[in-house]
């Protein structure tokens, strides 16, 4: 039922002047309307031949109600009215819950491949735009793929150790993407509020969090017996003042420095997938900072020392490591490590190697433990020396051999 | 004082005429007719013939005519009605006055300032509302600035004419009926900085212009939903102050660029960009953008407030970075 | 010496070696060296600043004796007569 004028809500079909099987052409009267004004001749718009009509003579219908069904050359399957209709443009089809869709919409989300069933409009009363499908595609990028992070939320996770392949694809983002907000205690560092990095604080964590990644530690022990160097320090010692008396330290650095040597494959460097030999044997000596934090200087050719001068240069790189005097090159170079934690009553210490050296050798502390001596119980000083190595330099067997000579060597302190 | 844009605008005009002995405003009805935005209007009868020149309609020639007259010592304040009708004038200045320091050796600078209005929002239709701003902020040897705020409009023109380069003043033609209460004395504006215009910690909005107004207006309608926006006026095109907005996505990690010119190409591009390769490991989502809809801006009233941005646009753009 | 004598010494070696000891804060019937935090290189140069103000051996077979504050004071005091 076509509007005849603005103020028209329905009509009354009087006359049909076309039926079923009729060949109808744009322009053509096909019924007769009764207006509140007057009866009014309806042509019809398009082409083609009658199937149906839909509306009988007398009945009074609302303005829009399909009148006749006409089957076109092109459209056949297609019902049409008598498209009479001009102030009602062809109704915008109609979709899921009864969304409108233009067709300006519908093209674009074709185009640009979003999905008009997930998109919600700007307006929620109000249909959608083309500007809510753009939206939809600048929000929701087609190639995101899962297991996505943010820059953000990348520099965050590797900042605080967090293995961002365990959140993967369980993010708030889109498609799953990790947010910052999705890290756990984000909200600690997020912001001014989380204190800076200590500068010694963070290279430490860096060098440290490369060698647990990148190094596949494997650890020894031994149990070394002390009895002959304590007592060696003990007689050395006697009789002279304190600025002249080796502490058991230096015989320890000795011990190693000389099974460094003998045992090259722990004395060197990983580098580019080998391990390359060090030139000398430069020992590494963690020296613990009042007030947090480390630093290891080296003393080079250690191997060459004596135990005066061992002794000489340990006095020397923590007297002067305590009181920040130490030059960047004494604090590289090193061929491999030795840590001690044995004065704060630890029995025994596992280090994590300095990359890219291959191996740390821990000192605990001096306990007197029973031992079997030629066939009896005696108790003696003790200190349990271990060995952290890099196991794609060297295997365990290398490793126990080292241990075996430092242990050798503090058992005969003469050959120090 | 209350002040209109407008009002600040002719204030700023005046203090730089009377101030600054070297200046002189022309263009097109810039005297008798007061401006054709009435900037300065009342200017030539308090001032005379000497700071107030009228010009005949053609922009190619005044604007020569002041770079001529800046290299021959003067501080001329050119006038041009609209961006648009300064695309006649642009030979003189992306040829003259963006290169001839360079070309001479450093020997001639061309210490001109040049005035227009920029922007839609009044019905002018295609030819008399664009943001080509964007436009000469590509070329070296120019320095860019747009006041979005009344005290930016009255201080950023001594500033301008302090400067031995020229210089371009956008002035937003929809922004000349805001208020604001500005001292007495005219505050000299620093345009080597962009302007933090409301501090927030969730989301950086980078904008400018007229978008600094409907960023505003988006940032009092955010807190609603848990989000607290940083405002930022670029005040400065070119040179980009980025240093400003850098920090600020430091701290929110997200970022937003508002601008009233053609997304392509444009000032929120090079934002973005910028934003992109300095600071990558602080963003925490996408960079959004809001521009103009690519097309000339209509006439209809509708159809102009549809292809501009407006604040619903902010605060869903926003949404949508912030998730 | 004095007992304030040997403890004012102490307290200036201590100063050169581990600063920031304030001898007040330390138990005085502690480990110096935990009370201290002390390592047996510190211990060494305590004992040689002690050394050298006063002369004495200060054997290591007499450490035992220097273990607390208190002990190295009085063993300060009986050493020097």
């Amino acid at each position: 039922m076509p509007s005849l004028g603005a103020d028209m809500d329905e009509g009354t079909l009087v006359a049909w002047r076309v039926g079923p099987g009729d060949v109808v052409r744009r322009g053509d009267i096909v019924a007769v309307v009764q207006t509140e004004k007057s009866d009014i001749e309806v042509e019809v718009f398009e082409a083609g031949t009658v199937a149906e009509l839909l509306v009988d003579v007398g009945t009074t219908v609302a303005v829009g109600t399909p009148l006749a069904r006409i089957e076109g050359e092109r459209a056949a399957e297609q019902p049409v009215a008598t498209k009479a209709t001009p102030a009602r443009a062809a109704s915008p089809q109609r979709s899921m819950a009864g969304r409108v869709l233009s067709p300006l919409v519908r093209r674009d989300a074709a185009a640009l491949g979003v999905d008009l069933a997930s998109l919600q409009p700007a307006d929620p009363s109000g249909p959608l735009h083309r500007s809510d499908v753009a939206a939809a595609r600048r929000t929701r990028p087609a190639t995101l793929r899962s297991g996505a992070a943010s820059p953000y939320a990348r520099r965050l996770a590797s900042e605080r150790g967090v293995d961002l392949a365990v959140l993967s694809g369980s993010g708030s983002g889109p498609a799953g993407a990790v947010l910052a907000r999705d890290l756990p205690e984000v909200s600690s560092v997020a912001g001014s509020e989380a204190p800076p990095l200590d500068p010694m604080r963070a290279a430490i964590a860096r060098t440290m969090e490369r060698s647990n990644r990148e190094i596949p530690h494997y650890y020894l022990a031994h149990t070394v017996d002390l009895a002959a160097s304590v007592g060696w320090l003990a007689g050395r010692n006697a009789g002279r003042p304190p600025a002249g008396r080796i502490l058991l330290s230096a015989l320890e650095l000795r011990a190693v420095a000389l099974a460094a040597r003998k045992v090259g494959e722990l004395n060197g460097s990983w580098v580019d997938g080998r391990f390359v030999a060090g030139e000398g044997v430069h020992l590494g000596v963690i020296v613990a900072l009042r007030g947090g934090g480390l630093l290891a200087p080296v003393i080079r050719d250690a191997d060459r020392l004596d135990v005066e001068s061992t002794m000489a240069a340990l006095s020397d790189v923590v007297e002067r490591a305590r009181r920040g005097a130490l030059r960047s090159s004494e604090l590289s170079g090193a061929t491999i490590t030795v840590t001690n934690l044995g004065e704060d009553g630890v029995e025994e210490i596992y280090g994590v190697i300095h990359p890219p050296q291959v191996a740390i050798v821990g000192f605990g502390g001096v306990i007197d433990r029973v031992v079997a001596t030629e066939g009896r119980a005696q108790v003696h000083p003790t200190v349990r020396v271990t060995l952290a190595a890099d196991h794609r330099a060297t295997d365990g067997r290398i490793g126990g051999r080292f241990l075996s000579k430092v242990g050798s060597l503090l058992a005969q302190p003469g050959k120090l | 004082m209350k002040l209109d844009y407008r009002a600040a605008l002719r204030d700023g005009l005046r203090h730089a005429l009377i101030n600054e002995p070297r200046a002189f405003l022309m263009g097109e009805d810039v005297g008798a007719y007061g401006g054709c935005f009435a900037v300065s209007l009342g200017l030539l009868e308090e001032l005379g013939e000497n700071k107030v020149r009228d010009t005949p309609l053609s922009e190619s020639a005044f604007v020569g005519a002041g770079i001529g007259a800046a290299m021959g010592g003067l501080r001329p304040i050119v006038e041009i009605m609209t961006v648009n009708f300064s695309l006649l004038a642009l030979d003189q200045i992306m040829n003259n006055a963006a290169t001839l320091l360079h070309m001479s050796g450093g020997q001639f600078a061309v210490p001109l300032v040049i005035r227009m209005t920029t922007g839609a929002g009044r019905q002018l239709a295609a030819q008399h509302s664009h943001s080509l701003e964007g436009w000469y902020a590509h070329i070296p040897g120019l320095r860019i600035v747009a006041p979005a705020t009344v005290a930016d409009a009255r201080g950023m023109l001594w500033t301008a004419l302090a400067d031995p380069d020229p210089v371009l003043i956008f002035e937003h033609a929809a922004l000349f009926g805001i208020t604001d209460d500005l001292p007495e004395e005219l505050e000299p504006v620093d345009l080597d900085r962009a302007a933090v215009r409301r501090p927030g910690t969730d989301i950086t909005i980078v904008t400018y212009g007229s978008g600094l107004h409907r960023s505003l207006e988006a940032a009092e309608v955010l807190p609603g939903e848990g989000i607290s926006a940083e405002v930022i006026d670029l005040r400065t095109l070119r040179p980009l102050d980025s240093d400003t907005y850098l920090e600020s996505v430091a701290r929110t990690h997200r970022a937003l660029v508002v601008e009233e010119g053609w997304r392509t190409g444009g000032i929120g591009a090079e934002v973005a960009a910028q934003i992109g390769e300095e600071a990558f490991w602080d963003l925490d989502a996408p960079v959004g953008r809001l521009a103009t809809a690519e097309v000339p801006i209509p006439y209809a009233q509708h159809l102009e407030a549809a292809a501009l941005v407006q604040a619903d646009d902010v605060v869903a753009a926003v949404r949508a970075v912030v998730g | 010496m004095t007992p304030d004598e040997a403890r004012s010494m102490i307290a200036e070696a201590l100063a050169r070696i581990a600063p920031g000891t304030d001898l007040d804060e330390l138990d005085p019937d502690e480990s110096l060296a935990e009370e201290a935090d002390l390592d047996s290189m510190d211990l060494l140069s305590l004992l040689d600043a002690l050394h050298e103000r006063t002369g004495l051996e200060l054997a290591e077979a007499d450490a035992a004796q220097l273990r607390t504050l208190n002990s190295a004071v009085a063993y300060l005091v009986a050493a020097s007569g």
